[in-house]
């Protein structure tokens, strides 16, 4: 170790690592705006900034299939599943005035000292510890398809169960009711009003005034109807 | 390559993330800071990888496999994050995790604004349906 420490120079960064430098900058200014802009599909875009940084990150480590697996699954599909949910629960277009909740300045006095806490313990950890990149690359296709098939297999198998159980679990949780138009809105709110044996008092008069008390209770009572629905449907 | 680099850039994509996850009010923001963190974690198992299967004399490339793993295990996540979410924005009108206060304790529903009370109309209401339901 201490001739390999010899042969770098602390204050003389290499060009691998000048290049690490300016994309972790990047990454690090996209994950940053991505936490703290008030557009939400902005959010979502800036996301795929610091993700493909982080790729090309992986690529600077010699870690090429990591890579690319970063680009198909985290580039390709998850930002587009969470595009998708911002479609699907109806995101503001434009600047959202409640982004961020009341207790920013809380998360961020607890972020910023947990990354004092964790940059100070990493350098003081690994001062004189360099990562050697000559030579074939550690982290190639042959040598993570090598060590995957040989030594980690059975993981690999489980990985593939639990891929089938939440795929099963997303579609059991999004799946919609299916009796849901078929039960008219006005036999469960007029059964609400009649039912004896509804706990608290308040419950009646927003069940009741629900069609009555206009624009700002409108939504609520239409998702009122719909759970109804769904609770009678799991009923029966 | 110091080791310090990848090491640092983890530890402030985390941290980022961190700040994220408290700081957010919509649920599908909070996912995304939660894939951060997750990626954060990911360097570092990459970096460590890399100047391990250097540094000792026979190595399983463990790093890069539990990579992987994560990776999976982050898209499946998302998955089922996102129906959640959708099931709650489907129930309740809203992706507001301050406005799921269900189980909160102290907090009294009157005297928050109207938005609150849509949703917690939504709530009363379908804890009336199925207080029929049963009966």
């Amino acid at each position: 170790m201490t001739l390999a420490q010899a042969a770098h120079g602390f204050l003389s960064p290499t060009g691998v690592e000048i290049a690490f430098l300016l994309v972790g900058l990047v990454t690090f200014g996209a994950a940053i705006i991505t936490v703290t802009t008030k557009q939400l599909v902005h959010a979502a875009l800036w996301l795929v900034v610091a993700l493909g940084g982080l790729a090309v990150e992986y690529l600077l480590l010699t870690a090429e299939f990591i890579a690319w697996v970063q680009v198909l699954i985290y580039v390709g599909s998850v930002v587009v599943l969470l595009l998708f949910g911002l479609m699907l629960t109806r995101a503001p277009i434009g600047r959202s005035p409640d982004a961020d909740s009341g207790n920013r300045w809380a998360a961020l006095v607890v972020a910023l000292a947990a990354a004092a806490a964790l940059v100070w313990v990493v350098v003081d950890a690994f001062r004189t510890t360099w990562i050697d990149l000559d030579g074939p690359a550690a982290g190639s296709t042959e040598a993570t398809g090598a060590s995957l098939f040989q030594n980690w297999v059975l993981p690999f198998e489980a990985l593939s169960v639990l891929l089938l159980a939440a795929l099963v679990g997303a579609i059991v949780l999004s799946r919609k009711a299916k009796a849901e138009s078929s039960s008219p809105p006005v036999n469960s709110r007029a059964s609400t009003g009649s039912s004896p044996s509804v706990p608290d008092s308040r419950n009646h008069t927003i069940g009741r005034n629900g069609p009555v008390a206009g624009t700002e209770s409108a939504k609520g009572t239409k998702s009122a109807r719909e759970t109804d629905s769904t609770e009678q449907e799991g009923a029966r | 390559m110091h080791l310090a680099y990848p090491a640092v850039l983890s530890a402030l994509l985390f941290c980022t993330g961190l700040y994220g996850v408290l700081a957010r009010r919509n649920a599908i923001l909070v996912l995304m800071s939660v894939e951060l963190m997750l990626n954060a974690v990911n360097l570092n198992l990459v970096a460590f990888d890399v100047w391990l299967s250097r540094a000792a004399e026979e190595t399983l490339h463990s790093g890069q496999a539990l990579t992987l793993f994560t990776i999976a295990i982050a898209a499946a996540e998302i998955g089922i994050g996102l129906a959640i979410v959708l099931a709650v924005h489907r129930n309740r009108g809203t992706a507001d995790i301050d406005k799921l206060r269900d189980t909160a304790e102290g907090h009294d529903p009157d005297t928050s604004d109207d938005d609150a009370r849509t949703a917690e109309q939504a709530a009363e209401s379908g804890r009336t349906g199925k207080a029929e339901a049963t009966a």
